[in-house]
């Protein structure tokens, strides 16, 4: 007889299942403005606090409170609104899109929208994002063309892409878009080699990388973490814990760690907890964490707290794991109410222009629509050519491509 | 000219491409300050500094993960994977990143990165410092795969693959480093000094990429090679007093196909030599190739001598070697069929 008694496997489970009444009562919302503002320079053990807590600006009176808030002006802020409402709007015309069969697949950013749209205004021109597949606000902030995001997810004959790509999966470097891969994780960790290189060549560029909750169990998270703790990258390494990983709940890759932040902890990583449906917090939190990579204090680890309102992808039906009213019961609310909200508080917005500025975003998104429909859709239309699969493989084609090119006909 | 061995010819093309180009960068698990464990970046960190060269965490995804960023930034990563055992922890980052990067962005991003490898065995390292994956790389589209079998070729190589705007996969054959080793390891080793290939400029010049080297003409029957397995096919040949032609690939992918098919045109029979184990081999890509383009003009199957398809083992090394021996018998075969 042993002493012990026999071993058990612990598997986590999310606090509710469809059928069930949505429970968010275990997750523990700071109150807005409670949050410290330490200053950039400070030492990760002295902020570990700062990875437990959720830095918020904006309260339920929707006011601006604390120390992170008034870093933005009127204008800015009623930018940040168009931008969000711009991305929502694009994002259920291309989700009607793909339903239609114009497309394969779409992925949204349904209830996280203030996470890389407040992101990008942090950012200056030449700065280099690492993207995930939810983060297309980086370029609707920065005024790509949603046209060529349209081309590209029709893949059609003005496809920057050329057809190569899944939807949605765009690359423009002019924009300090890194190429999506689609391969989660891996993109972590060269945005800490891209931001080594500019601290190599001594230049004024930083970079920011880009995860999901659920990809953090990868190991190339950990490979960036070490490689951003050793060399001091000037990179800020984003987590965008939007509590489900298709249809895994966040605690399955977060385990007994208490918070997807506090991993930053261990690197000796300052590391920063945010409301991520918080339009202002975000924008605060990123300036602050982009200051420190600009002065060569090195990485920033940030947490954005916010919840994936829709599918995974036009291929997933949240249903099937979560409660339907789970969204609803999320206790962060939309980002998009909440800084309008703000907005009129500050009497710069009201309801009916915010009608009217919706009517108007509608309008601009359907006539870029329009034209990207007229260079074709995935199954009609114009379309790359059978030519462009061999192109591009290396910068020069080698013979054996060549002679496969020919016989396909090309 | 000056003697070098591979080591010393490796780590001159990467001087001489530090020189001329701010933008390459040299790291890698134990590369910095010590020179690397077969000392092949010796030097490198006093004369560039510990920005352009320097010491990385063991994390071979981390490693290539990092060049891919700063590839993609503009510089021109050649880092070291300390064994090619070692590498599979970056193969997401080889296979599905740094191959498509070009082809997924069309051309908005770019990764012109060199990972540096020692291949293959003969140093009793066992299962984990003696592999050949080099077939998991030829097998990768938007890869670069070159294996030199000398000095004077390792640093034109090496020099022309750190200039290539693409991913090249370099496997340095360790057994080579140094001396043009021929499988017969009971036989005090021959230095690269009295090598003419150990004869190795000290300045700058380049071997282009996809052109094979024959090593010696003949007419009887062809022997294709690359690396280590070059100098045992050599050794087997005049051994076997057979009139074959030895070609060293030097490049997998791209592969001249031509030289290839000139040579087999011409002898009507082919041995196919690799360290790496048989099934789905290289050696697998190349027999078929060759039945493809010469088939009318094969007087005998094509035969492969490879390692066995086991993991490679300790002390039976030198059993599970293709040397000479097993080389000659299949020339034997061929040219008895």
């Amino acid at each position: 007889m042993t002493e012990f008694p026999q071993l058990s496997l612990h598997v986590p489970e999310p606090a509710v299942r469809p059928g069930g009444m949505p429970d968010f009562s275990n997750v523990d919302i700071a109150k807005a403005g409670s949050v410290p503002r330490p200053a950039v320079d400070a030492a990760s053990e002295d902020i570990r606090d700062l990875a437990y807590s959720i830095i918020r600006v904006l309260n339920r009176e929707g006011e601006a409170v604390g120390p992170w808030a008034g870093l933005l002006s009127d204008e800015e802020l009623l930018t940040g609104l168009r931008h969000m409402m711009k991305l929502r709007a694009f994002d259920a015309r291309m989700l009607m899109a793909q339903r239609q069969g114009k497309t394969s697949f779409y992925m949204q950013h349904l209830g996280e929208e203030a996470v890389s749209c407040a992101f990008r205004k942090a950012l200056k021109k030449g700065d280099m994002n690492f993207p995930t597949y939810r983060q297309a606000g980086l370029l609707i902030a920065d005024d790509y063309p949603m046209v060529e995001m349209m081309n590209q997810i029709f893949s059609n004959e003005k496809d920057p892409l050329r057809g190569r790509q899944l939807p949605i999966m765009y690359s423009s470097k002019e924009h300090g878009f890194f190429t999506i891969s689609g391969n989660l994780a891996t993109q972590y960790v060269q945005a800490v080699g891209w931001a080594m290189a500019s601290a190599i060549k001594n230049d004024t560029k930083i970079a920011a990388a880009w995860i999901g909750d659920g990809s953090t169990a990868e190991s190339d998270f950990h490979s960036a973490l070490v490689f951003a703790s050793t060399y001091k990258a000037p990179v800020i390494l984003n987590i965008v814990n939007n509590q489900w990983a298709i249809s895994t709940f966040q605690g399955i890759a977060r385990g007994g760690s208490g918070t997807f932040a506090a991993r930053g902890l261990g690197f000796g990583i300052p590391a920063l907890r945010v409301d991520g449906n918080d339009y202002l917090a975000v924008y605060a939190v990123s300036l602050w964490a982009t200051e420190r990579a600009r002065r060569n204090l090195g990485p920033t680890l940030i947490e954005y707290v916010t919840y994936r309102v829709g599918g995974h992808s036009s291929s997933d039906d949240p249903s099937a794991y979560r409660p339907k009213t789970e969204s609803e019961a999320w206790p962060l609310g939309d980002p998009v109410l909440r800084l309008k909200k703000h907005l009129i508080v500050r009497g710069v917005w009201s309801e009916e222009r915010h009608v009217q500025a919706e009517a108007e975003i509608l309008d601009e998104v359907i006539q870029a629509q329009k034209e990207a429909e007229t260079h074709g859709t995935l199954h009609a239309g114009g379309k790359p050519s059978v030519r462009d699969i061999f192109e591009g493989v290396y910068a020069e084609m080698p013979p054996h491509i060549r002679r496969q090119r020919q016989k396909a006909g090309y | 000219m000056a003697r070098m061995t591979m080591i010393e010819a490796v780590r001159s093309a990467m001087d001489v491409s530090m020189e001329r180009d701010d933008d390459v960068v040299v790291f890698g698990e134990d590369v910095g300050y010590f020179g690397g464990v077969f000392r092949c970046t010796q030097g490198l960190q006093a004369k560039y500094g510990k920005t352009r060269c320097f010491d990385a965490p063991i994390s071979e995804s981390g490693i290539v993960g990092t060049a891919i960023g700063m590839a993609a930034y503009g510089l021109k990563p050649c880092v070291e994977i300390q064994f090619a055992d070692y590498m599979y922890p970056a193969y997401d980052q080889i296979t599905q990143e740094a191959a498509r990067i070009r082809y997924r962005s069309n051309g908005d991003f770019t990764c012109p990165i060199v990972l540096r490898m020692p291949t293959g065995g003969g140093i009793f390292g066992g299962q984990t410092h003696s592999q050949s994956p080099e077939a998991l790389f030829t097998h990768v589209c938007g890869l670069k795969v070159v294996v030199p079998s000398n000095p004077y070729d390792a640093k034109g190589l090496l020099i022309a693959s750190i200039e290539d705007p693409d991913p090249v996969m370099f496997l340095e054959p360790k057994r080579l480093y140094n001396g043009p080793f021929d499988g017969h390891h009971d036989r005090p080793v021959t230095p690269w000094s009295k090598h003419e290939l150990g004869e190795v400029p000290e300045g700058h010049y380049s071997i282009p990429i996809g052109k094979a080297e024959i090593r010696r003409q003949g007419s009887a029957v062809t022997v294709i090679a690359y690396g280590t397995m070059v100098h045992v096919a050599l050794a087997a040949v005049e051994e076997m007093g057979i009139d074959a032609e030895v070609i060293d690939l030097r490049s997998l992918l791209p592969l001249d196909l031509d030289t290839i098919v000139q040579s087999v045109t011409k002898t009507g029979r082919c041995v196919v030599v690799h360290e790496a184990t048989l099934t789905s081999g290289y050696g697998a890509e190349l027999t078929a190739l060759v039945q493809e383009h010469c088939f009318y003009h094969l007087e005998a199957p094509v035969v492969r001598v490879t390692g066995w398809d086991t993991p490679y083992p300790h002390a039976q090394e030198w059993d599970y070697f293709p040397g000479p021996g097993r080389v000659g018998r299949a020339l034997a075969e061929v040219m008895e069929a």
